[in-house]
């Protein structure tokens, strides 16, 4: 009989899994990656991107999951002997994420705490940088722990294992059912509030006027490809273990393509949302729409605090709503990511769920304190480049490359999918992942392999990115082999037993 | 805004949007099937 834990419901793993993929990458890189790529335009690759390897790559890490019913490591060591190593690696790669992902919470729950008296003031990247993170003046000089940072992510830390400790049905699962409406009322809110500021259509004509001369770009397709890949929490283990707590009869492919399409669809709104703010803020300074926008931590941490001080009315209340948005957004992927490397040390080393959680989330709750540092906004910015673009992206492609061409496996797991689900996959699956997906990861690998080596990401210094760029990818990839080689001590190990679901 | 951003925004959400509530009501449907 197995005893191995179980989602309580069908909506709960869907929460729980787009929980996972909805994150702030959503809310501060599409908007901005999607506006530089041919705005409307970008929407035609970006939407083949999601048919051709989004979707498919869930089914595929959903099936994984499903069939095996092992974390990564797990899982892939059934389909052979020998690739248990790859989800290790990818348990790896999920470990260094958490680390610094736990960071970005901690400052996104200072600021909405910060949102009651609009404490960043007028100067927000003078507070961002000065007042709140204390930034050392260079790269990779730690300069001492900033508490105001540290405060925070002991909360986030405290939370998050919390709610892994309680389990996937009263932890996980309770909380995305929590968390994800909460975050789609107050994102809704936010939407609707910013449709109605002055310069609201300019700021979604610049987002949407479509760019018909760059479909001929190649470089927007990698781009488009990139942004499905790294929003989907696919190729680092997550997908893989969360469907592996689904229940036997579970349809995979539908749950698939509600993950997927969730995920877009919270993507587009954001959009919408903060492309209807900036076009608010060009309105304001009475400039064009390009001159203000913004990605990644600048949009979140100094253009969004600028533009909640110049709003007509409620300011406080609708900073706090767009960070605390942050927060849930990120806090769903956060327990998510954590979730992999708990499940994958329990069950190789054969110990209790408690002792897991203080094992495996309290060695990276003790780590992320290095960006609680004075230099933790240089270290975040290399690790989180390299590890995704070097460590998820070259993880993703691995994967699909065993399953598909060494173990060729392909066949076999689309009849599990097909056996349990109303959607059946046909040729076009497998022609997504065997073909289309290895060659456009392989081009993103090998494009970006090139930029990198001909000159350092954002003129750091080779020492440092050598250090904690190249250095922390290398160290993914040696800790998967290291535990591979270590001999299990589970109990499915011991006794030699095959989970598989047929 | 202009028309083809318009064009754009429409084609975006009736995709997106029409794709997942066309896939919650496929596990609906097929949730109420299994209940009867």
């Amino acid at each position: 009989m197995e005893n191995r834990q179980l989602w309580g419901t069908r909506v709960g793993f869907i929460m729980a899994a787009a929980g996972s993929a909805i994150g702030l990458g959503n809310i501060w890189r599409f908007p901005a990656v999607a506006y530089e790529n041919g705005g409307g335009a970008f929407f035609l690759p970006y939407l083949f991107a999601l048919l051709t390897a989004g979707i498919p790559i869930l089914i595929l890490e959903f099936a994984i999951g499903h069939k095996y019913r092992k974390s990564a490591p797990g899982s892939l060591s059934q389909i052979r002997r020998g690739f248990g190593g790859i989800g290790w690696w990818q348990l790896a790669i999920s470990f260094v994420i958490s680390v610094y992902y736990a960071a970005v919470i901690a400052w996104a729950l200072s600021y909405a705490v910060f949102s009651f008296n609009l404490r960043w003031g007028e100067d927000t990247q003078g507070f961002l940088f000065g007042s709140y993170l204390k930034l050392a003046e260079t790269p990779g000089q730690f300069g001492g722990i900033v508490p105001g940072v540290l405060i925070p992510l002991i909360v986030v830390w405290l939370a998050a294992l919390f709610i892994l400790y309680k389990g996937v049905k009263k932890g996980i699962e309770v909380a995305n059912k929590i968390m994800l409406p909460a975050l789609f009322v107050i994102f809704t809110i936010l939407v609707i509030r910013a449709l109605t500021l002055d310069g609201a259509a300019e700021g979604l004509n610049a987002f949407f006027k479509p760019n018909w001369d760059s479909i001929l770009d190649g470089k927007v397709w990698v781009a488009a490809y990139s942004q499905i890949f790294f929003s989907l929490s696919i190729g680092f283990a997550i997908m893989v273990t969360y469907s592996s707590y689904l229940n036997k009869k579970s349809d995979i492919t539908n749950n698939a393509f509600i993950t997927g399409f969730a995920n877009s669809g919270f993507e587009l709104l954001a959009g919408i949302g903060v492309f209807s703010i900036l076009g608010f803020m060009a309105a304001q300074q009475g400039v064009a729409v390009n001159e203000v926008v913004a990605g990644g931590v600048g949009l979140a941490f100094v253009v969004f605090p600028q533009i909640i001080n110049t709003l007509p009315a409620a300011n406080e209340f609708f900073g706090f709503l767009f960070f605390a948005s942050l927060v849930l957004a990120g806090f769903t992927s956060l327990i998510s990511i954590v979730e992999t490397y708990i499940a994958g040390i329990q069950e190789k080393f054969g110990i209790s769920r408690t002792k897991s959680v203080l094992i495996g989330g309290g060695l990276t709750a003790i780590i992320s304190i290095l960006f609680a540092s004075r230099g933790g906004l240089f270290f975040l910015d290399v690790v989180d480049y390299f590890i995704n673009n070097f460590g998820v992206a070259l993880a993703g492609l691995v994967e699909v490359i065993v399953v598909a061409w060494i173990a060729r496996k392909l066949k076999e797991l689309q009849d599990h999918a097909n056996a349990v689900s109303d959607i059946k996959l046909g040729a076009w699956w497998k022609v997504c992942l065997g073909v289309i997906t290895p060659i456009v990861l392989g081009w993103m690998m090998i494009d970006n392999l090139i930029k990198n080596i001909r000159e350092n990401y954002e003129g750091y210094a080779t020492w440092f990115i050598s250090v904690y760029g190249w250095a922390v990818v290398v160290a993914a990839i040696a800790v998967g082999i290291i535990f591979a080689a270590i001999r299990d001590r589970g109990v499915a190990s011991r006794s030699n037993e095959s989970t598989e679901v047929s | 805004m202009e028309g083809s951003a318009i064009v754009m925004m429409v084609i975006g959400i009736v995709i997106i949007w029409g794709g997942l509530a066309a896939s919650i009501v496929n596990a609906m449907v097929k949730a109420k099937r299994n209940k009867s």
